[in-house]
């Protein structure tokens, strides 16, 4: 964090040195064409990914906010303009009201759930124990596996027969579960699929977080008389407050975009449970051919993903930086 | 009663050999102890066992008296000053002094009064309020001494604390860390690699190398009648003159030969044998003279302003440092005429101090041409 500091401040000095670099060249023409070449080669470099991104991100962003404020027909062609007609009564139906708040709960299980296994894993690999080494390549693991992979293997652990929990619920004597056909479990279950699966690139970061805090921090603190508890609440958790920081936003972020784990668990039921937003803006374009409300749909997810990352910033950054 | 030692020995594997073995030393009250050797010897390891925050092998540790081996840090009743400072970089200045306190659960008013007299002692009161990355390094250096300060510790230890400051501001920090501890009246225990700290600061320095105690005593018993030929060697800038030699002479006037050049006359014979003598840079002079004659040529020389380094070869590729005080006009490649003054020490071959000779002008230490 510190090192970002000096970073800025070099590029100020670079991009006011110009002019003053300028008497250098000897004949104003020659200083011409320079300019005219810089801006000639800024173009080029720029050129593909503009393009890229202006095919694949800008236009199809501004052709969803377009649609968003008409309505279509079955091709998804704009038919009538509507105003804010389409926000208007999304926000008063219930089914999507209900979607919002599946997804709250989906999004901040899984965040804070992650943050929390996340770091005590890392914290677990941080001792030094023999053998270590074999978890702290487990832990990570996770990363390597792909979301389909994942969720047919999470399918089978919650298989009501065969599963690997049930067989588990059963030996103990209990009843077993319905998971992915009760609408309460079905949520447990797309939570910690998630969780499993953010789990590995999670606790990489913490794990070097945690690495990376001083050992004279602790010596210091054991010299001191601090508990081992009270080094954790007083110097780990501060130390690491920028990575947990973070972790926080990209977890939401990536959690509020959840889209092939639903497909291939539950598409979004049982009775639209874990009809999560990304979810149900994929069935009412491609499923229900609603265009338009999937366009408002997802200008809306967009705001509050974007609402939430400013607020995240505006309350933690302050807290987080030292 | 102060801190004993007793055979303190530490290994890391069963399989390898200690990092330490058997340090034995005991440590008074009020002093200030220098543990000094060369980066590897084991010092800051020595003080980590002192302090907790490393198990002791084998030995045994006392504190005023009590073993304290196994003892946990905290209830060793001691501060500690780190190479790194240790600060924790999201607590102000005054609430890193205060973090021990708190962690014990210290009443808050007596804590403000402990940090209060802390930082005024090491003149950062107005500092309080301010991060530790927005404080020089000299004033970080403070806050941890203020930190140790705070603890109201009799027993204070240090690990290479200024080795992270620049030249000018290490001279003046080893001065008021000196004064802190004296005003305070601390047992401090001070680990350096540097033999200017511990020459100008110790009231006893022990020196380590190669695992072991070489030495302990008062600096100037140090420089004066090293114990060995490392010892002679680490103290003393520029470094000593260890020269090679052999009893020759009668038993009615036996000498040491350390070359062709230079012999040393004895006041009683040595057992027939090979010695070693060190002779210190300041004790050796040299004086220029013609092409064929004298008994070394100059290879190079370092004026300095107050004294002159002059490195010359004997005529049989023996190679001395000699100091002469003052500005001395010596050219490269020189003829001159390199005698002895004294004092010397010699070393028998267990490289155990046997014999020293003193007194800037003995006679007897002369060079032989």
């Amino acid at each position: 964090m510190l090192e970002s500091l000096p970073s800025t401040k070099k590029t100020q000095p670079t991009s006011s040195h110009e002019p003053q670099a300028q008497p250098q060249v000897k004949s104003p023409v020659a200083s011409f064409e320079l300019r005219k070449n810089d801006k000639y080669y800024a173009w080029l470099f720029l050129g593909p990914s503009l393009l890229l991104l202006s095919i694949f991100v800008f236009y199809p962003m501004l052709r969803t906010l377009y649609l968003s404020l008409f309505l279509t027909d079955n091709f998804g062609e704009p038919t009538v303009f509507v105003g804010l007609q389409n926000y208007l009564h999304l926000l008063k139906s219930a089914p999507y009201l209900a979607s919002l708040k599946a997804t709250t709960t989906y999004v901040v299980g899984v965040a804070s759930l992650t943050i929390v296994f996340g770091l005590l894993l890392a914290a677990m690999a941080n001792q030094k124990l023999r053998g270590i080494e074999f978890f702290r390549t487990i832990f990570t693991a996770t990363m390597g596996v792909s979301v389909s992979v994942s969720a047919i293997f999470w399918l089978f652990m919650f298989n009501p027969t065969i599963g690997v929990l049930n067989q588990v619920i059963m030996f103990f004597g209990h009843q077993p579960i319905a998971w992915l056909t009760t609408p309460g479990w079905a949520m447990v279950a797309v939570i910690v699929t998630s969780v499993w699966m953010h789990l590995g690139f999670t606790f990489l970061l913490f794990f070097g977080a945690l690495q990376s805090v001083p050992k004279s921090l602790y010596d210091a603190a054991d010299v001191a008389g601090a508990s081992s508890r009270y080094q954790f609440w007083h110097i780990t958790l501060p130390m690491i407050s920028p990575t947990m920081f973070f972790v926080a936003v990209i977890t939401l972020i990536s959690a509020f975009k959840s889209f092939g784990l639903i497909d291939l668990m539950t598409a979004g039921g049982p009775t639209n449970a874990t009809n999560l937003l990304v979810y149900r803006i994929y069935k009412d374009a491609f499923m229900n051919g609603n265009y338009a409300q999937a366009s408002t749909e997802s200008i809306i997810l967009a705001i509050i993903i974007a609402l939430i990352t400013l607020i995240q910033f505006k309350l933690l950054a302050k807290r987080v930086n030292y | 009663m102060g801190i004993e030692l007793q055979g303190i020995t530490k290994t890391y594997d069963s399989k390898q050999a200690p990092v330490l073995s058997d340090i034995n030393a005991e440590i008074q009250d009020g002093e200030l102890f220098v543990i000094v050797g060369p980066s590897g010897c084991g010092k800051s390891t020595l003080l980590r066992m002192i302090a907790g925050i490393i198990p002791i092998s084998a030995g045994v540790l006392k504190i005023n008296g009590q073993v304290m081996n196994g003892v946990s840090p905290k209830d060793r009743n001691l501060s500690m000053v780190f190479q790194s400072y240790a600060l924790y970089p999201f607590l102000t200045v005054a609430d890193n002094v205060a973090f021990g306190l708190k962690a014990r659960k210290m009443a808050p008013a007596e804590i403000e009064q402990r940090v209060n007299d802390a930082l005024s002692m090491v003149d950062l009161t107005e500092y309080r309020d301010r991060k530790p990355r927005a404080l020089s390094g000299g004033q970080r250096q403070r806050v941890a001494l203020a930190r140790a300060i705070a603890s109201d510790s009799k027993i204070c230890l240090m690990d290479e604390p200024l080795s992270n400051l620049d030249a000018q501001l290490r001279v003046q920090m080893r001065a008021e860390i000196r004064e802190l501890q004296r005003k305070l009246n601390l047992t401090l225990i001070y680990v350096t690699h540097d033999q200017t700290e511990a020459m100008t600061m110790a009231d006893h320095v022990m020196v380590l190398h190669d695992q072991q105690v070489q030495q302990i005593a008062s600096p100037l018993t140090i420089y004066n009648q090293p114990a060995n030929s490392f010892v002679a060697q680490f103290f003393g800038t520029p470094q000593i003159n260890l020269l090679t030699a052999n009893t020759a002479g009668t038993q009615a006037s036996p000498r040491l030969t350390m070359t062709n050049e230079l012999q040393l006359d004895l006041d009683k014979p040595l057992a027939a044998g090979t010695y070693t003598v060190g002779i210190r840079p300041n004790a050796l002079s040299c004086r220029p003279v013609a092409d064929d004659d004298g008994n070394a040529t100059v290879i190079n020389v370092e004026t300095l302003g107050d004294q002159t380094i002059i490195e010359a070869v004997l005529d049989d590729d023996t190679e001395v440092r000699i100091v002469e005080a003052g500005q001395v006009h010596v050219a490269l490649a020189q003829r001159v005429l390199v005698t002895a003054l004294g004092p010397a020490f010699i070393f028998d071959e267990t490289d155990t101090l046997i014999a020293e000779k003193r007194g800037l002008q003995d006679a007897r230490v002369v060079a032989v041409n």
